[in-house]
């Protein structure tokens, strides 16, 4: 078993557009990035929020927000399995073991990263623009209207961060989407399959791909920032 | 502490009357933890005269200047503005910085951005007529951050002046501009006090002083030395600090 | 915006049709691609689906207690009898065995390889102080292998971490790591004739009575799950036990060998 395998193995996956795969490939980008996008509806302007105001306690806060971007995915995918187990308090939802789960444990998962890296990003733009804001006699939601469009690009760059954790994450999809063929498998969970099949080479070629496609969407959001930033000029 | 309420160098026309006027600060100080920076200050400034600020680096000036105008709250005293409640004279105010603040957009969407901030409605028209005044026009589409310094302290002026303010307050606008931006800027700010804004004026150059004040405030060491009519300041100042400053030495030396 | 994405959220969730059913089982039966082999078949004659999640048995048998299953599919009898007499499930059927083998290295360093007798091989190996790899998981298998163990009279526990390594994993998992370090381990067959990574490992060990390994099939209780579908989940249990089934089963061969051996009542 060799790398040389492997990449051979992906390039023919690729090549073939093997049907199964596809299916795999669509289910992993159709989570992470719905994952992403609620983590950025719900995360991007908590950050703003943090990063714009001033209050007794916030830097308790600002330690759990950052310190909850190290959440284990196994433990994430424990809490939302008992959330959403006919047995939890969610149950009646019949959400466990579809797609919608493994969407609501990703975005778990990576809502505290958005939020935390956009505070990060946006704390530095309001330090900038906080007097002439003030001066304005700006609303805190105007100021986080303005802080949200104004730091876009940097924006974007955490709306990819959490988008490469929810796509490479294994622990809380495996748990909660349960790796059903054509239903819940995706490249995460189908690397560790093949992988417990012994499988290396296939696990391998299929770990190629989704890194592929992580460089395929990374590119994208690259290209799409740029072609925009130029557009504003800014 | 000098207070003299001095009246202005020129009153040809009598100023037009103003709610926001006159202001009146008493015993104002700042001193975060402790430490006193400015005051206690007593100063009333009356409609119809451009007031200019001057005084040695880390005199108080730009303190004075933002604690009047709300954006650090005194530990001490008080400011009134005509006989309006606080809240309603914030909103006639609005301030220049010494480096513009400018939104990460273009011209244009800077000046809406104030324009919204007060609830105007007839963004378009009042952008066309603030983006000529400024002479930016033709510049409305272009990112705000990448005009030259003296067509973006332009737009930070006429941005302010967007929001409708009775009061104007500029922190050292021109301090790193070439003449002839600085004439712009001057000229701009001429026109804002015709129209019957009051300008408060913050600078460290003598000749801008000269050419715009009616009157003078002196601050030294956190305290006003001098409140007085721009001629008498400039041929008799009376105190030692104001000296040494217009012979460019050193206060004390 | 926010409304967008809640329905992209039903949307997704909505691809889960209504008659389709769950069935928790093993990784031994999925990994092995027996329901690769199974499902296409039933699907196309019942016209539903059946969605296979595959644990470890202990966790199986969990998943099924907080009622997100609608059959369960193991292989430890005695927790599954456990699993129906608290009422859990519906009643239990035996539905096919296949046997367990113990895989060691080609060096063979407690010198049992062609053995038949496993308890005199695992004595063997704790005398020598040989690596032994463990599920260590609370599966099927691993309880399985801690009966061979009493039955040979040998505590391995008190070598946790020496010689006797559990891996808390599943059983490719498990497998891979005794592969790595060269211990023994015990595996299904099934799964061994299946596994891709076998190095230079060979079955030492097999043919023991003691070896056994029957599967079981249990309809969820809906009386304890209200969200079971009994009569989908009934037909899956009905089917996997009718002589259709049961020569399904026995069809299912990786490299010419058959891999499950179908013995419903």
């Amino acid at each position: 078993m060799g790398f040389g395998e492997a990449w051979g193995l992906a390039l023919a996956l690729v090549l073939e557009a093997d049907r199964d795969l596809l299916e795999i490939v669509g289910l992993s980008l159709r989570v992470s990035l719905a994952a992403t996008a609620i983590a950025c509806l719900i995360g991007l302007p908590l950050g703003a929020l943090l990063a714009a105001t001033r209050f007794p306690g916030r830097g308790a806060l600002l330690i759990l927000v950052n310190a909850l971007m190290g959440l284990p995915p196994v433990v994430v995918g424990l809490v939302v399995y008992l959330s959403l187990s006919r047995a939890g308090p969610l149950g009646f939802l019949g959400l466990l073991y579809t797609p919608a789960a493994m969407i609501i444990a990703q975005t778990v998962l990576i809502t505290p990263i958005t939020a935390a890296l956009s505070r990060q990003v946006l704390e530095t733009l309001h330090d900038e623009y906080d007097p002439q804001f003030r001066s304005f006699g700006l609303t805190r939601r105007q100021t986080i209207g303005a802080l949200l469009i104004d730091g876009r690009f940097a924006l974007a760059t955490v709306a990819l961060a959490g988008f490469g954790r929810a796509i490479a994450e294994v622990g809380a999809v495996m748990i909660v989407g349960g790796n059903i063929d054509h239903l819940t498998r995706v490249m995460t969970t189908a690397i560790a399959l093949e992988t417990s099949k012994g499988d290396l080479a296939l696990a391998l070629a299929l770990g190629i791909v989704l890194l592929a496609l992580a460089l395929t969407v990374n590119a994208a959001v690259y290209g799409l920032r740029a072609g925009a930033m130029r557009a504003a000029h800014a | 502490m000098h207070d003299t309420g001095m009246p202005p160098r020129i009153l040809s026309v009598a100023p037009p009357p103003s709610p926001f006027l006159p202001m009146r600060a008493r015993g104002l100080a700042l001193a975060p933890r402790g430490q006193r920076l400015l005051g206690p200050i007593d100063l009333t400034l009356r409609a119809g005269a451009i007031t200019v600020i001057m005084g040695h680096n880390g005199a108080g000036k730009s303190l004075l200047l933002q604690a009047l105008h709300g954006l650090l709250r005194p530990d001490a005293g008080e400011i009134r503005w005509g006989d309006l409640p606080p809240a309603e004279a914030r909103r006639g105010q609005a301030m220049v910085f010494q480096s513009p603040i400018l939104l990460r957009r273009t011209v244009a969407a800077n000046i809406d951005f104030a324009l919204r901030a007060v609830g105007r409605r007839d963004v378009k028209a009042r952008r066309a007529a603030l983006l000529a005044q400024a002479g930016l026009t033709a510049r409305a589409t272009q990112a705000a951050r990448r005009l030259s310094g003296g067509e973006q302290q332009r737009l930070a002026l006429v941005r302010a002046l967007a929001t409708d303010p009775r009061v104007l307050f500029l922190d050292e606008p021109t301090a790193s501009l070439d003449p002839a931006a600085t004439a712009a800027i001057e000229a701009l700010v001429r026109t804002a006090h015709d129209s019957g804004i009051k300008i408060i004026f913050v600078t460290h150059d003598i000749g801008q002083a000269r050419r715009l004040a009616d009157e003078v405030v002196f601050l030294q060491e956190g305290q006003i030395t001098e409140h007085t009519g721009v001629d008498e300041f400039f041929q008799s100042p009376k105190s030692d600090a104001a000296r040494a400053y217009l012979h460019g030495r050193l206060p004390g030396s | 915006m926010k409304t967008c994405f809640a329905a992209l959220l039903c949307a997704v969730a909505a691809t889960v049709a209504s008659a389709d059913i769950i069935v928790q089982s093993t990784t031994s039966t999925a990994n092995s691609g027996l329901y690769d082999h199974l499902l296409p078949q039933f699907e196309a004659e019942a016209g539903y689906k059946v969605n296979v999640v595959a644990v470890g048995t202990g966790q199986a048998i969990r998943n099924a207690t907080n009622c997100d299953a609608d059959v369960l599919l193991v292989h430890a009898k005695a927790s599954e009898e456990a699993f129906v007499a608290e009422g859990r499930g519906v009643s239990r059927a035996d539905l096919m065995y296949n046997d367990f083998v113990i895989v060691g290295p080609a060096a063979d360093p407690a010198g049992i390889a062609g053995s038949e007798d496993t308890e005199a091989a695992l004595r063997a190996i704790a005398e020598a102080g040989a690596l032994f790899a463990s599920r260590g998981d609370d599966s099927g298998t691993h309880k399985k292998e801690l009966q061979l163990w009493s039955a040979a009279g040998t505590d391995p526990s008190a070598a946790s971490g020496a010689w006797y390594r559990e891996t808390g994993s599943g059983m490719g998992a498990t497998l891979n790591a005794a592969i790595g370090m060269g211990a023994y381990a015990l595996t299904d067959r099934a799964t061994w004739l299946s596994f891709g990574n076998k190095g230079d490992y060979k079955v030492v060990v097999e043919g023991d009575p003691d070896l056994f390994n029957q599967y079981g099939v249990i309809l969820v209780n809906p009386e304890q799950c209200p969200s079971v579908k009994v009569d989908e989940a009934q037909g899956f249990i009905d089917w996997l036990l009718s002589d259709a089934g049961q020569s399904a089963i026995a069809a299912h061969q990786i490299g010419g060998k058959q891999l499950f051996f179908p013995n419903a009542n």
